[in-house]
């Protein structure tokens, strides 16, 4: 068992990252995917994650949503989500903490995952209903302006099975806003929709960064879109954090050789 | 052989057969109502954290559908008394075949909750959406749709299983039939309609299994 004395019940100060990964570890098994990853992001910082895959890219965002994590402790605005409080040092966090403690933080998936029994309007007003215990009339008109935002409040009566891919993904950018997240999470939300859609994702997404003081952290393969919004990228190599620096700084002076073979790699695809 | 088939006789015994077919109605009905909510309870009771109670459910589910229905039936009426259980043949019948065909309903449950795709538990996490809203609010509708053909054919299995039920002496259609024949030493008649009527009753409900299917994919927008 880790000594969790090290890690403090809350992180305070001046300067409190919105999320922070101590020293986390992350293993299926026998496979340990990232290690001792230590990484900051400051509140409304646009942070972008690349790497070829089996990096733990991807892993990064799930620890955050999905997944128990093996070692380490990560704080959301200085609490820990991973572990919880109990005699004065800290435990790992039961579901029910867990589910509380994810609340400030929404999810874009691959395969944007809207509910498909439900309307686009129904998938948005799920959480903000079900778990903010919001009033149907509420959830409706907060729900009805982010469908605008992302534009797609003439298709708001339509069930997922009617929309394209590039509809269904705003849809699902809607509905995890709906529940007021502080940090938002982009898993590949590009990578499965067709060539021609992507830009009205990419769009959505330039938006949020433009007008919302959100903290997000994306997991993408279009290196241009993340060269253009991001405040800091993040490539990761063997579950490690290989090197990180301002878009400029790594993808036009890369300073480490493998970063260099993947960005060429990447180039020489396109 | 002579086939002689006595329409006189027919048509008086036919009043008795029809009001038995409602016994059958209301014990296949009763037995699916019972097998419908238990079976969900089994395949739920398999998907919690909890290894010992998931490994019991199986292995109930296993002896069930690995033992006669008549066996249970017997079980149920026969045995249940020496242990201080004392069940009217109705309520022994119910219970045997309700069980019987919850551990099979549990299996269709089984298939449908597997066949949502992970990325919907996902989505539901990534709301924050509690286990038991995931299950009722999402996870179960979109099952739903897969289980009905398999719930359909149980549905169609539970009655004409009916006829066990006569062993112990529940007054269904068989056990009428049965009645009948000994009474008046003509069998040809009475089973003839028997047949007929379980046809009469299996095949519209077969129809209907499939036109309730179509309207609840349609109300769930899933298609």
């Amino acid at each position: 068992m880790e000594d969790m004395s090290r890690y403090p019940l809350q992180l305070e100060g001046a300067d409190v990252p919105m999320v922070s990964f101590k020293n986390v570890t992350k293993a299926y098994g026998s496979l340990t995917v990232l290690e001792n990853l230590d990484l900051d992001i400051r509140e409304g910082e646009m942070v972008s994650v690349i790497g070829p895959s089996g990096s733990g890219k991807t892993t990064v965002l799930r620890m955050l949503m999905l997944e128990r994590i093996q070692q380490g402790v990560i704080y959301v605005n200085g609490k820990p989500i991973t572990h919880m409080e109990k005699n004065g040092g800290l435990v790992p966090a039961d579901d029910k903490y867990l589910r509380k403690a994810r609340e400030p933080i929404g999810m874009c998936f691959q395969h944007f995952n809207l509910f498909p029994h439900m309307t686009a309007l129904q998938n948005c007003m799920e959480g903000p209903v079900q778990v903010l215990g919001m009033s149907k009339r509420a959830a409706r008109e907060r729900s009805e302006d982010l469908l605008e935002l992302v534009g797609m409040i003439d298709k708001k009566d339509q069930h997922p099975s009617r929309l394209s891919g590039g509809q269904q993904q705003r849809v699902a950018i809607a509905r995890a806003l709906a529940m007021r997240p502080k940090v938002m999470l982009f898993d590949e939300v590009t990578s499965a929709l067709d060539p021609e859609v992507i830009g009205e994702v990419t769009n959505v997404i330039k938006k949020l960064v433009a007008e919302h003081n959100l903290t997000m952290l994306m997991v993408t393969h279009q290196m241009g879109f993340a060269k253009d919004i991001s405040d800091r990228v993040c490539f990761f190599f063997g579950g490690k954090i290989e090197e990180q620096g301002p878009p400029e700084q790594l993808f036009d002076h890369p300073q480490k050789e493998r970063t260099q073979q993947f960005l060429s790699a990447v180039k020489s695809a396109d | 052989m002579m086939f002689d088939w006595r329409w006189d006789f027919t048509w008086e015994i036919l009043p008795r057969l029809i009001s038995a077919t409602a016994n059958t109605l209301l014990a296949a009905g009763a037995g699916y109502g019972i097998a419908i909510v238990l079976g969900l309870v089994l395949a739920l009771s398999q998907r919690t954290p909890y290894r010992l109670l998931t490994l019991v459910v199986r292995e109930f589910v296993e002896f069930i559908r690995s033992t006669p229905l008549v066996l249970q039936i017997f079980f149920v009426f026969f045995v249940g008394p020496q242990i201080g259980i004392r069940l009217s043949p109705w309520t022994s019948g119910m219970i045997a075949i309700g069980l019987h065909y919850s551990a099979y309903l549990s299996e269709v449950y089984r298939g449908g909750l597997n066949s949502v795709p992970v990325g919907q538990w996902e989505a539901c996490s990534a709301l924050s959406l509690s286990t038991r809203k995931t299950y009722w609010r999402i996870i179960i509708p979109q099952a739903l749709p897969a289980c009905f053909a398999g719930m359909g054919n149980y549905l169609v299995g539970i009655l004409k299983d009916t006829p066990m039920l006569s062993v112990i002496g529940v007054a269904e259609l068989m056990h009428t039939a049965n009645a009948i024949g000994s009474e008046s030493y003509r069998f040809l008649e009475p089973y003839t309609l028997v047949g007929i009527i379980f046809l009469l009753v299996s095949l519209p409900t077969a129809g209907l299994v499939r036109i309730s299917e179509m309207w609840v994919r349609r109300k769930l927008g899933v298609y």
